[in-house]
């Protein structure tokens, strides 16, 4: 957060100027802190600033309540120019309980303001978060922060009073008394959120009032006490021109697919087994019938994958969805779906691993999984998508090349940019590209249909079942070039094997050359994928403006990579890869071009901040 | 049949792979029946795909001059509902065994058959591994000695057609692979029920598993073990049909013999279009040697077909949405206009 202008001296209430802000909702699992974050999001973005979040709640939908486990926040950075993430440390802190405050506080900039709810530090959540004393009786603890303790408790149940409500229910509007005070304080238009209000209780009228009421009653606290002599403003951003909506990861890759059926003309099957943090694409996509859409919630992660691969095979859009331990389960059915070439799309919402791990926070690890994680020689394209609404592109780019090339492709997503939103400039329908399909309708030679005749991009023919005259079988067993016969020589086996791998590979002369962005050749380039893009754009670019001879190509394709990347690489005297995991792109590429690269990786079930990847820049860069 | 339609024969349904299954193995026998059966449902063979898993049985679709789809152990329901999903039109067969339908692909079988998708679900079971060379299966009585239990095993079996009534089933039948006519007849009416249709064929596997079923096949013997079922006729079985099966006091079965002053009357009816799947457990678990075992179909009732309900939403969301249009879906939520 820096301020644009200088502020006026602290002689009364004044108003500042902005370009940056980040604030955090932190409280119990069930103080709603996750609708306050969306509601404050949602009012910033229809104002015009860029947005950039940050959802993080516990593994546990009810872990006892008031304890460290149960804490839930959601941090949004909000902004007058273009951001590419939440922020690395919190201008304001909300804790609504003493749990929050405590595993919260360390993110909170020194000077920032931190708003508590001091109803909910007594004795029994002091001991429950782990507090000996109460630190906000302590002079020590919260020295060097702009403290304030509202009794948001209290003011609530006074702002609903005469309503009716029993204790219960005007607590739970605590979350919206919060909101209204972050509001004023920042100078956000409610409008949004209290016409939300109005149409998700339509049929609960007092619960609307009520929700109403808490949201006025912590807009009118900050305005009329003197607690908050500062009040901020941060002007809308100057975005690119155009319309724009709030979007998610999760969202992006259903809006996705819905689009892909639609400019494909064909239907689109999804199969998906519940799953954090995927499960949201299937609830979203379910909602698109009407788009050619059929979702099936599979009994297992298996059966989600085999029934992908019988739909391909039935001649739709196949697609499926799931993260780490899902994709475990299904490593067999995409090796049958890899061996009888049929076209689909395997979703990887990456989480914490390994096993169960962690489910509710983001890693890139699984990409040495999705590469290599199937029996036999079993290559699959892999694809990366780098912010939420790039989902919905990558999405297309995927179904696109699983069709052309007929193999199945994997998308990788992270719980970071499925859960996390930003503003995603609307794309205008003419502007959509093609996903050209061909089902053949003839037999390709004179002796009747062959399945494995190959185009001179090695790729078969995808007869649909229901054609006649193409009956024809498919399956795991290898099978013979051109007949598709069952067949076990050596030599075909080395054939196939060969040919299947060269399908894949021969895909890097139809997808984009990688783009750097800053120098063409310097002393460091960063290279990155998948949702670290935000962090690593953001901290390259700073040390650009530093001066310093650093660019960065945030790489989309992973398999095969970008005919041009090797080339890429050596015009630069270092290559640094940052990734939440422990190197796995480090260790391909190294691998690959036996080129030296730098890893600087990260484990925590969180995203860089742009600092630290900026200060492993300078690192390199001063030695 | 619609006479627009060429007749296909038994012929037609065979395709120019070699079949490789060991001599005189029950899988030809069902082969054959099926291609038999198939040109008589007035159904062009661009039309029927079977799907399979892994085990001996699994190679059928080879085979046949359909579509096929070779699937990996356990997951042909799996797969084939995908194809269902996808090409509804299909009249999708799953070819299975006890060791892929039961033990690896227990889980698929199960949702399959309590969604009840259109498919027809035919379980070879021969009480053995054939592939992987003569270990017991699921259904492998205990104390069978095999490979991989040389002091016998100590597993109970299960029951197919039980775990079939158990999992809701709509239609559930048994049949013998050399008792070709009745098999045909069986493998007939799955192919005409709407919904799952789950069909064990007691198959022999002549190389690991001779003989398990010969008292259910051999002619002069298989009167007494089994009893064919015939709705609204009573269960009479026995070589000089003498014997029958009625409930006792307390509603179990019992075998009895019709020359003591017991009459048809008293014996048991068949009534595979019962509500109720009481009849079809209680005659799935009638067991050689206590009981004759039903041949048939125990069990055929119709439910909501699940492929047809996801059909049916789908058509009612783009009536009541209309067709889904791309701008309406980009444009929804709240949005704003940067200049
Ligand atoms: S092993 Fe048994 S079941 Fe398999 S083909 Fe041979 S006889 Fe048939």
């Amino acid at each position: 957060m820096s301020a644009v202008d200088t502020p006026s001296p602290p002689a009364g209430r004044h108003h500042e100027t902005l370009d940056t802000v980040v604030v955090r909702f932190a409280g119990d699992s069930g103080d709603g802190m996750q609708l306050a974050g969306t509601q404050f999001t949602n009012v910033s973005a229809a104002f015009g600033n860029d947005v950039s979040t940050l959802p993080d709640f516990p593994a546990e939908i009810r872990a006892p309540a008031g304890t460290i486990a149960g804490v839930s926040g959601f941090q949004i950075c909000f902004s007058s120019h273009d951001i590419y993430t939440p922020g690395d440390e919190v201008d304001t802190l909300v804790a609504m309980n003493p749990a929050a405050l405590k595993s919260n506080l360390q993110d909170l900039k020194r000077g920032g303001t931190l708003i508590v709810n001091e109803d909910a530090f007594e004795k029994s959540n002091l001991q429950k978060a782990g507090y000996d004393s109460n630190p906000l009786e302590d002079g020590e603890a919260l020295a060097g922060y702009r403290v304030h303790r509202v009794p948001m408790t209290r003011l609530t149940r006074d702002s609903v009073e005469g309503l009716g409500l029993s204790q219960r229910e005007a607590d739970r509007c605590k979350n919206f008394f919060a909101l209204g005070l972050v509001y004023w304080l920042y100078d956000r238009d409610p409008k949004p959120t209290e016409e939300w209000v109005k149409a998700k209780f339509a049929s609960k009228p007092v619960i609307a009032e009520a929700n109403l009421r808490a949201l006025k009653g912590g807009s009118n606290y900050g305005f009329s006490t003197e607690s908050f002599t500062v009040h901020y403003e941060v002007p809308p951003a100057r975005l690119a021109p155009g319309k724009y909506r709030k979007i998610t990861g999760n969202e992006a890759l259903a809006m996705g697919m819905a689009t892909a059926a639609k400019v494909s003309g064909l239907n689109l099957v999804f199969s998906g087994y519940p799953i954090t943090p995927a499960s949201d694409v299937l609830h979203e996509l379910s909602r698109l019938k009407n788009f050619g859409v059929t979702t099936f919630q599979a009994e297992d992660e298996i059966a989600a994958m085999s029934a992908t691969v019988g739909a391909a095979f039935g001649g739709a859009l196949a697609v499926t969805a799931s993260s780490g331990p899902g994709i475990c389960l299904k490593g067999e059915a995409m090796g049958l779906g890899m061996i009888t070439e049929l076209p689909m799309v395997i979703i990887d919402v990456q989480r914490g691993g390994p096993s169960t791990g962690l489910p509710t926070k983001t890693e890139q690890s699984d990409l040495l999984l999705v590469m290599f994680g199937r029996n036999g020689e079993s290559p699959l394209p892999v694809l990366a998508a780098a912010t939420p609404g790039d989902c919905f592109w990558t999405m297309q780019e995927a179904l696109r090349i699983a069709v052309e090339f007929m193999t199945p492709v994997v998308l990788l997503s992270d719980g970071y940019i499925a859960n996390g939103a930003e503003p995603w400039r609307v794309p205008k329908v003419d502007d959509l590209q093609p996903i050209r399909v061909e089902h053949p309708v003839e037999p390709n030679t004179e002796d009747g249909f062959r399945p494995y005749l190959r185009d001179e991009r090695l790729v078969r023919p995808w007869a649909v079942p229901g054609t006649p005259g193409l009956e024809h079988r498919v399956g795991g067993l290898e099978k013979a070039d051109i007949t598709g016969d069952v067949e076990y020589s050596p030599e075909n086996h080395q054939h196939m094997s060969d040919v299947r791998r060269r399908k894949v590979e021969g895909i890097a002369r139809f997808i984009p050359e990688q783009e750097v962005d800053g120098p063409e050749s310097g002393d460091l380039l960063v290279v990155s994928w998948g949702g670290t893009f935000g962090a690593v754009r953001t901290a390259v670019r700073k040390c650009q403006e530093a001066g310093l001879s650093v660019a960065h190509a945030h790489v989309r394709y992973l398999n095969p990579f970008p005919a041009n990347l090797e080339t890429v690489l050596s015009r630069y005297r270092h290559v640094l890869i940052p990734e939440l995991n422990l190197g796995q792109l480090s260790f391909i590429i190294r691998s690959r071009y036996l080129t030296d690269v730098i890893s600087l990786n990260k484990i925590q079930g969180k995203p860089f901040k742009v600092g630290e990847v900026a200060s492993k820049i300078k690192e390199i860069l001063s030695n | 049949m619609s006479s627009l339609l060429p007749q296909l024969t038994a012929k037609d349904f065979a395709s120019d792979q070699e079949v490789r299954w060991c001599p005189r193995c029950g899988d030809y026998s069902i082969l054959a029946q099926m291609k038999k059966v198939l040109p008589e449902l007035g159904i062009p063979r661009e039309k029927f795909c079977f799907v399979s898993g892994i085990g001996c049985s699994s190679r059928f679709p080879y085979y046949m001059n359909t579509y096929g789809f070779h699937g990996i152990h356990g997951r042909a329901p799996a797969v084939a509902t995908g194809l269902k999903l996808a090409n509804p039109d299909m009249q999708v067969w799953v070819i299975t065994g006890d060791g892929d339908a039961l033990s690896i692909g227990g889980n698929h079988l199960m949702h399959a058959i309590r969604r009840n998708i259109d498919l027809n679900i035919v379980l070879f079971n021969n009480q053995i591994y054939g592939l992987t060379k003569g270990q017991y299966s699921p259904t492998s009585p205990r104390g069978s000695r095999t490979k991989s239990t040389p002091y016998g095993s100590v597993d109970n079996p299960l029951c197919p057609l039980s775990v079939a009534i158990g999992c809701e089933a709509t239609f559930v039948a048994r049949s013998v692979d050399v008792d070709i006519r009745h098999l045909a007849g069986v493998l007939t009416q799955a192919a005409h029920h709407k919904g799952t249709s789950f069909v064990e064929v007691y198959q022999d596997c002549n190389v690991f598993n001779s003989g398990a079923f010969r008292y259910a096949s051999k002619k002069g013997e298989k009167e007494d073990h089994v009893v064919y079922l015939e709705d609204g006729k009573p269960l009479i079985f026995g070589k000089n049909r003498d014997k029958g099966v009625r409930l006792n006091a307390y509603g179990r079965p019992e075998v009895v013999e019709l020359s003591s002053g017991i009459s048809e009357d008293d014996l048991l009816f068949h009534d595979s279009k019962a509500e109720d799947p009481s009849l079809a457990f209680l005659l799935a678990r009638m067991r050689y040697p206590d009981f004759p075992e039903p041949l048939g179909v125990l069990r055929n009732v119709e439910r909501p077909v699940y492929d047809e309900s996801v059909r049916q939403q789908v058509q009612e969301a783009t009536e009541r949405l209309g067709e889904g249009d791309l701008d309406a879906l980009f444009n929804s939520g709240d949005t704003w206009i940067v200049e």
